[in-house]
């Protein structure tokens, strides 16, 4: 496994083969028969009317979530507590947002975070990246032991290890300090493995040209390797950056300055801060929820694809 | 060999065997330090420690060592008993019900043309990228126990309620009222990526076995119940294995709904960890409960992949 290159050599031990290409765009026909499934038959009527009568409601049920933060998020604050509640907003209005931005400071708490999810996404980027490429193609003594360490890791619940991290970045002076969250962050098993994956079925030639040309093992790596690789950058940067926003346990344990938070724990706090208003906890989720939305809606493709990719660790 | 090789490589003075190693290995190790100095300090030191803590007493006088003292009083407490028990009832029922939703709406999804496919995975995935916290403080807000609270004015409907869904820790169904209000709302949120695993998995089922089965008079649940789900029973082990991962590690959800309570009712045990350890900074003991809910993690694991394991071939 760990010397195997092209994409063939790597496709003959799985299970299921069109899974393992790395990054296929969502949907592509996979060259064998198998792949076909069952979706390029005709389903009945009847059979399809059943099936949306099942999975309408159940995105109801999804999206309701979201229809009822919008919603209370508009909705003034006397009306949010009347019976019955309002179930659409038609007198919405932009007051419960006005009275966050006079109460809290919610825009540093959006600064906070996007300047945490950045840093990550931009550790996941190199360091990830770089030992990808050190597993997928260098040889070196000790390459199985690290690798296996290193994806072992992830059997271990981040709870483990909370205590011992925090005294820790207590001691480097990085308590109540953006910098306390970023740093236990800055690199993560998930990018490396799919770094790895999709390197190892890169072709080589390029490489070796470059080498032959005279460039050093950095500029083969930065120039060549890094721009062959965007698609699984791009997954790598995006899954870092939404999940650094969305953290709450370790920035709630390391952030204590009101000022220094970030969305999600800003948003914690309001419901104990203002607890009687409804309307301004919601104007709050929503501010942190839809840049996620936002991001998600572009760049969907690289988080299914991520997903799928992801589950070839188990 | 490499560029990087000779400038870094010792002075030509002792052409030995460590500068022969270091040609050949040095580039690997130079792109995995980064990483491996990372988890060094953040993953495997900080284990190791939290082993050691779970140990001691920690005082204001530094730590003392006092054997199995945290495991025992663990044992025999029963803030302790209850937070495991709340966690284990929580997980079965939301893993169970996870696993066979995601299972069912992939295969559901599946026939349907693409561009509807497309939908429905983005409308269900959309929770997923939303921080947990604005999710709850949503479904917080639905289950207040006030009359304008949503789910309440829906059973005054029916001439029922009003509930204190997340107020009232008394028994019901074996466990509490709150309880399984945040059962509830765990269960409501879609589980997003079951589906995508799932609708990766029933691509890759040959058609041909699907033809076979009717061929010899298999209905739709017949060909379900004997093609599609031994078939995906890699994904289903996976999947069960990621999710009971993740249920035993609840947290934000009983953060923002319930704070554990009322009293002891909603506490988990990444609860319990996160007060004991950063509430009442008795590290020591926090390091046991984590050490035990690693334990319990582990344990779990390996017995689904024990009774799931499948040696599926098609």
């Amino acid at each position: 496994m760990a010397t195997a290159r092209g994409a063939e050599d790597r496709l003959t031990p799985e299970p299921r083969p069109q899974t393992t290409i790395p990054l296929l765009p969502e949907e592509m026909p996979v060259p064998t028969t198998a792949a076909a499934g069952r979706s390029g038959r005709r389903q009945p009527r009847r059979e399809r009317l059943i099936t949306l009568a099942v999975l309408i409601p159940v995105a109801v049920i999804a999206l309701f979530p979201f229809y009822w933060m919008v919603t209370t998020a508009l909705t003034p604050r006397a009306a949010a507590i009347r019976v019955p509640p309002t179930i659409l907003p038609l007198d919405a209005t932009l007051a419960n947002f006005q009275s966050l931005f006079a109460q809290a400071p919610v825009l540093l708490w959006a600064f906070n975070s996007l300047l945490i999810a950045t840093a990550i996404m931009v550790g996941h980027i190199i360091f990830d990246s770089m030992a990808g490429y050190a597993f997928a193609r260098k040889r070196f003594r000790g390459k199985g032991i690290l690798f296996t360490m290193i994806v072992s890791s992830l059997m271990i619940p981040v709870h483990v290890t909370l205590v011992p991290r925090f005294i820790l970045i207590n001691e480097m002076g990085l308590n109540n300090n953006l910098l306390g969250v970023i740093a236990p962050s800055i690199a993560d098993v998930f990018g490396i493995f799919l770094m790895r994956q999709f390197m190892q079925s890169l072709p080589t030639e390029l490489e070796e040209a470059a080498r032959v040309d005279g460039a050093n093992e950095w500029q083969v790596f930065w120039r060549i390797v890094m721009p062959l690789s965007r698609p699984a950058v791009a997954t790598v940067a995006i899954f870092s950056f939404v999940g650094a926003w969305n953290a709450f346990l370790w920035p709630l344990i390391v952030l204590s300055d009101r000022s220094l938070l970030t969305l999600p724990v800003g948003v914690a706090l309001l419901q104990q801060e203002f607890s009687s208003n409804i309307g301004l906890q919601m104007a709050g989720a929503v501010i942190g929820a839809v840049p996620m939305i936002l991001l998600f809606l572009v760049f969907q493709r690289h988080f299914l694809e991520g997903v799928r990719v992801g589950a070839l660790k188990g | 060999m490499s560029a990087t090789g000779t400038t870094i490589a010792p002075t030509p003075r002792r052409p030995g065997r460590l500068s022969r190693f270091w040609q050949l290995n040095g580039a690997g190790y130079l792109f995995v330090l980064p990483s491996l100095i990372f988890f060094t300090i953040f993953i495997f030191i900080p284990l190791g420690w939290s082993f050691v803590l779970s140990f001691q007493e920690f005082g204001f006088r530094g730590s003392t060592f006092i054997g199995l003292d945290n495991y025992v009083g663990l044992l025999n407490d029963p803030i302790f008993r209850q937070s495991a028990v709340n966690t284990v009832i929580f997980s079965v029922f939301t893993v169970a019900v996870w696993v066979l939703v995601s299972m069912a709406l992939a295969t559901l999804i599946h026939p349907l043309p693409q561009r509807v496919r497309t939908f429905f995975r983005a409308a269900y995935y959309l929770p997923a990228v939303t921080s947990a916290v604005f999710i709850a403080l949503v479904w917080k807000w639905v289950l207040n126990a006030n009359p304008w609270g949503l789910a309440n004015y829906g059973l005054s409907l029916f001439g029922l309620g009003p509930v204190g869904f997340i107020s009232d820790p008394s028994p019901f169904l074996g466990a509490n009222v709150a309880l399984w209000s945040v059962i509830l709302s765990s269960v409501l949120t879609i589980p997003a990526v079951g589906v995508v695993l799932y609708s990766a998995a029933l691509s890759a089922i040959p058609q041909e076995l699907y033809e076979a089965a009717e061929s010899e008079g298999a209905g739709a649940f017949a060909k379900f119940r004997y093609v599609t789900v031994p078939l995906l029973k890699p994904v289903t082990l996976y999947v069960t294995v990621i999710y009971t991962i993740a249920a035993f590690e609840v947290f934000e959800r009983v953060y923002v709904m319930t704070g554990g309570g009322p009293g002891y009712a909603t506490h988990t045990i990444v609860y319990l960890i996160w007060r004991t350890g950063f509430r009442f900074s008795e590290y020591g003991l926090a390091s046991a409960q984590a050490f035990i809910l690693f334990m319990v993690i582990a344990t779990i694991s390996v017995l689904q992949f024990r009774a799931l394991r499948s040696d599926v071939e098609y």
